[in-house]
């Protein structure tokens, strides 16, 4: 197969980046559970991820092409804040849980001007 | 069936497991099946990180993203799923708006993607490259040295390329507010009305 | 092997060979994994009734009772697939290939030998690290699928118990990365060589003490006893596999062994030298500095085995652990990890750092097999070409 033999190159990591983004985005759009939204986060972040892995790749962008291990690092610092990102996140679900006894963010309308 | 780049077989593989169960992310109602597709789909992204030589990061994916931050999502799912909580529908009407933005969102993006012709494939083939050792150079990297860069010629550029020492240790001061802010957010408070989410530890 | 094998293909069939040789390198791999599982079974079995003073199994297969896990395989092929009512159905069928997939991708990154490795990682230990801890999922998978009150509090309590030692653990498995400077399984494997002083448990005080350390948070995170309260018979009914039978129960069991092996296996490299023996034996007998890729293949063979021989006895220790030691309530085991496990693990590490700073040859003074870390960066690490002598940094006189 014709697919098969040709290297990769960086367009097609940016096409699974881009569509793990926009599933990501519609996630946070049509969810209406807490967590659903937190999920679409989590796969926003990482679509943005696997285009910086790209560009830093020494395979598909090598020497001066790319942005080097400046990709990895600025991946790296992403995954972090991410992860302490969905920690808070969390928490604020967790109490809003306790408060009104559902995670349904269409029932968080109390502060609705 | 000539020579197979391998390469492009894994990467067919990883990208399409990725996707696909990003968009069983979307489309499923189930908040546990949706949490166990991200999984997936999370885990599928750290094996495309492996394939474009950023193993560090690939493992890292692994560790924290997968095996920390969907831990306390799930931990959240089964604190606050109870019975028809456990899958609240959208109608159709948001799914039909969704599906629009999302739409044109990827047109754009595709758009971009293939736009550039550099970037359509590899420079020089993928086959025989050495393996870098990015776990140290990363290292060094984050302690202010930017050994991967020693090469470099232009003597500015060198003098303003700064290792990530700031922001390592900014992030460091980040997550410790993180964790306690979390903590304290998250707290028990009213003993008295919720028995079900104490009494799970 | 993979070239070796195109040889046989024909034109357009070329990529065969490496189907093929990634099957055999599977096949070797699960083989560890299942006949090992196997093993420690019959071995659980015999060590836990001579330390009850009885004698284990002695019917099946002779006077030891050999074969007593094969019978057993077969009971449980041969029974009744349930599934609960209210279980959810792709969840419930999903969770135990996911816990063992997590157990057996571990085994890519180990090393059995010089260079005998399925995937010679840069980032071997974290990704062995990260890997044993997505074992979790599959316990909370199971756990919230079987729709069972005792399930989801097993499962709850094992995923925070094995999500809270992944810290200490982590701190701990850096230790002897930072003496070799690598996280190349391969690379600290081979700066043991040699006599049993060069063993990095040896190394300094911080090093050994980090070793019992590791080994608590390593039991912790297998869900062995006295940790295991996640399967605590006499108190949830059986925790997350409550609902489980036949076949779908020893998938999970066959991760719980593969994992403790997997973590002895670890435990072994990083700190006892792995496939190097307490006595350079393989430098005896010119096994070792020979170019004749038989020798070589006669050595590592030999190495193999010492590295097996250690995971076995970890294994071993581990059970000997579990039949002696009462179990620990889940507060205990969450004031174990946060209250001594890890602040013990940063002193040490600590320590260590300190020491390797000042004496980085270690307590006892190496003799010509090891080696000693030297600069930020190991030159000349090899290219991940098989069969090929590794050039590290030099020896230390």
């Amino acid at each position: 197969m014709e697919a098969l033999n040709a290297p990769v190159g960086v367009s097609h990591y940016l096409i699974v980046g881009a569509i793990m983004f926009v599933c990501g985005v519609v996630c946070m759009a049509t969810k209406r559970n807490a967590l659903g939204v937190l999920m679409g986060i989590e796969l926003v972040l990482n679509g943005a991820n696997v285009n910086f892995v790209a560009f830093g790749s020494e395979y598909l962008r090598p020497g001066t092409l790319g942005i080097g291990l400046d990709g990895q690092l600025i991946a790296l610092f992403v995954i972090v804040l991410a992860a302490a990102e969905a920690a808070v996140a969390l928490a604020i679900t967790l109490n809003f849980y306790n408060n009104h006894a559902t995670v349904d963010v269409d029932q968080a309308d109390e502060l609705k001007g | 069936m000539d020579e197979i780049n391998w390469h492009s077989f894994f990467f067919l593989l990883f990208g399409l497991l990725a996707c696909g169960f990003a968009l069983g992310v979307v489309l499923s109602s189930n908040i546990v099946r949706m949490a166990f597709y991200l999984v997936l789909s999370l885990g599928a992204t750290s094996g495309l990180f492996f394939l474009a030589g950023a193993d560090f990061v690939g493992a890292m994916q692994l560790m924290i993203y997968v095996g920390g931050t969907l831990v306390l999502l799930i931990f959240g799912v089964m604190l606050t799923a109870k019975g028809p909580f456990i899958s609240m529908t959208t109608s159709a009407g948001e799914w039909v708006l969704g599906a629009i933005v999302g739409g044109s969102l990827l047109a754009v993006l595709f758009s971009a993607a293939t736009s550039v012709d550099a970037w359509q494939t590899a420079p020089g083939g993928v086959e025989k490259i050495e393996t870098q050792v990015t776990a140290t150079r990363l290292g060094m990297g984050l302690l202010g040295a930017r050994v991967d860069k020693l090469e470099e010629k232009n003597p500015e550029q060198l003098a303003g390329m700064a290792g990530y020492l700031l922001p390592f240790e900014i992030v460091s001061v980040h997550l410790l507010v993180v964790l306690i802010g979390a903590a304290y957010l998250a707290r028990p408070k009213k003993r008295a009305a919720r028995g079900a989410a104490t009494d799970l530890l | 092997m993979a070239d070796y094998l195109q040889q046989f293909l024909p034109e357009h069939w070329q990529f065969l060979a490496y189907v093929a040789a990634a099957l055999v390198h599977c096949v070797l791999l699960i083989n560890v994994v299942a006949v090992g599982a196997l093993i420690f079974i019959w071995l659980e079995r015999k060590v836990s009734g001579r330390i009850q003073d009885r004698l284990g199994p002695t019917r099946v297969g002779g006077k030891f009772g050999w074969l007593q896990t094969l019978a057993d395989g077969l009971k449980l092929i041969t029974k009744e697939d349930l599934m609960p009512d209210g279980a959810d159905g792709m969840l419930f069928r999903v969770a135990p290939y996911v816990s063992f997939c997590a157990s057996f991708c571990g085994y890519l990154a180990l090393p059995f030998a010089d260079n005998w490795v399925g995937a010679r990682l840069n980032v071997a230990v974290f990704f062995i690290v990260a890997v044993l801890g997505l074992e979790v999922f599959g316990v909370i998978l199971a756990g919230y699928a079987s729709a069972s009150k005792w399930s989801l509090f097993g499962a709850m309590r094992e995923a925070a118990q094995v999500v809270s030692y992944e810290v200490p653990l982590g701190m701990c498995v850096v230790v002897p990365v930072l003496i070799a400077g690598s996280m190349d399984l391969v690379t600290i494997g081979e700066m043991q060589a040699g006599w049993f002083v060069n063993w990095y448990v040896f190394h300094d005080p911080f090093t050994f003490i980090t070793f019992w350390v590791y080994f608590t948070c390593a039991t912790a995170s297998v869900n062995r006893a006295p940790f295991d309260l996640a399967e605590a018979e006499s108190e949830l009914v059986a925790g997350f596999h409550t609902e489980y039978s036949g076949l779908r129960w020893s998938i999970f069991f066959m991760a719980e062994y593969g994992s403790m092996f997997a973590v002895s296996g670890l435990a072994a490299i990083l700190f006892f030298g792995g496939w190097n023996g307490p006595i350079p034996l393989t430098h005896w007998l010119g096994l070792a500095d020979s170019t004749h890729p038989i020798l070589i293949y006669l050595g590592n063979l030999l190495g193999m085995f010492n590295f097996v021989g250690k995971c076995v006895f970890g294994v071993t220790f581990m059970m000997w652990v579990r039949w002696t030691l009462p179990r620990l309530r889940i507060d205990q085991v969450m004031t174990t990890c946060l209250k001594y496990c890890t602040p013990i693990a940063a002193a040490m590490f600590l320590g260590a750092t300190v020491w390797t700073y000042f004496i980085p040859g270690g307590l006892i003074i190496k003799n010509n097999y090891g080696s000693v870390r030297e600069g930020w960066l190991l030159e000349a690490q090899p290219e991940l070409v098989p069969d090929e002598v590794p050039a590290v940094a030099s020896n230390s006189k």
